[in-house]
């Protein structure tokens, strides 16, 4: 094994765990701030609700680009042909 | 292990590939033209228990639509609709043994986000004219033009991406948690998987509503809403 593919490797990883940081604390702070809305305003549960989907599918989306990385780097990567 | 970014064509119908997640795409197009046909072949007005069933669907989606783009939902149903119960079907299909979902591939994907593109563009000019849609690319201000143009472009490219990405990652997990742990070791996440795609196909078709609002613009709306209050 070349020491490209041993990059590759351990970017790959590096970019799954490091990018899987930011879009955890910010699901976090989503939720709990929904549902603190909720708490307040019980009767607009429906229309937080969708509008929290929507916004955490664009918050995990991020993770999701890191993943995509990840699996160029190892199974589409350029620089290994 | 193979990669989850290429597919495989099975045969050539001519010059052009033929890869499985094509036939899945088929086999499901067939099952909801077929199940459409069948259920709105006999509809009367005093509804069986079936058709009762299939209009709450269509109610469901009306109300999204309203609720989303605070619109009449009667031109963005059928493409609104198609969209969400092809993906759900699509993302649900691996339930039946030896189907991978065809959304698991970037191709399907990629054809997907570019209907919403195309549709975004059709229903702008279709509301505003060629002036009105090229106009809601000036929105704010002028100085934005640039950005709103690339943001036309990588909000398609995110849309595909993200599906792509949540779909395909569950397949993917779902293998590997099955090669190193063996047999029944994965349902759970298979499970999860069943959310995640049902999530993903409102995710989908509500994202295609917004950047739909966003094309046809405000004026519309507000008028649609004003005689939506008339109405009881």
């Amino acid at each position: 094994m070349n020491w490209l593919a041993l990059v590759s490797i351990v970017s790959a990883a590096m970019a799954v765990s490091f990018g899987a940081i930011g879009p955890a604390l910010a699901e976090g702070r989503a939720v709990a701030a929904a549902m603190d809305a909720i708490a307040r305003q019980p009767e607009a549960a429906g229309t937080i609700s969708r509008t929290l989907f929507v916004g955490l599918a664009m918050i995990e989306t991020m993770a999701i680009y890191c993943l995509v990385i990840a699996l160029l780097l190892l199974f589409a990567n350029p620089l290994l042909k | 292990m193979t990669s989850p970014l290429q597919s495989i064509a099975l045969f050539h119908l001519g010059p052009v590939p033929i890869t499985e997640a094509v036939i899945a795409t088929w086999a499901i197009m067939a099952v909801l033209v077929a199940g459409g046909m069948l259920v709105s072949r006999r509809l009367a007005l005093v509804p069986s228990a079936t058709q009762s069933a299939f209009e709450l669907i269509v109610d469901t989606v009306d109300s999204q639509i309203r609720d989303t783009m605070r619109v009449e939902p009667a031109p963005y149903r059928a493409f609104i609709g198609t969209l969400f119960v092809f993906i759900f079907f699509a993302n649900w299909s691996t339930l039946i043994p030896g189907v991978e979902p065809p959304t698991a591939h970037l191709e399907t994907d990629a054809a997907l986000a570019l209907l919403v593109f195309l549709a975004v563009t059709w229903f702008g000019i279709r509301a505003g004219g060629l002036r009105g849609y090229l106009a809601t690319f000036a929105s704010p201000s002028p100085i934005m033009i640039p950005l709103n143009f690339v943001e036309s472009l990588t909000r398609t490219f995110s849309m595909l991406v993200r599906l792509f990405g949540n779909v395909m990652s569950g397949v993917f997990m779902i293998g590997i948690v099955l090669s190193l742990a063996g047999l029944l070791v994965p349902i759970p996440l298979m499970a999860l998987d069943l959310l995640t795609g049902a999530v993903q196909a409102y995710i989908f078709s509500v994202l295609a509503m917004v950047f739909i609002a966003g094309a046809v613009g405000d004026e519309e709306r507000a008028a649609d809403t004003s005689s939506n209050r008339t109405a009881p």
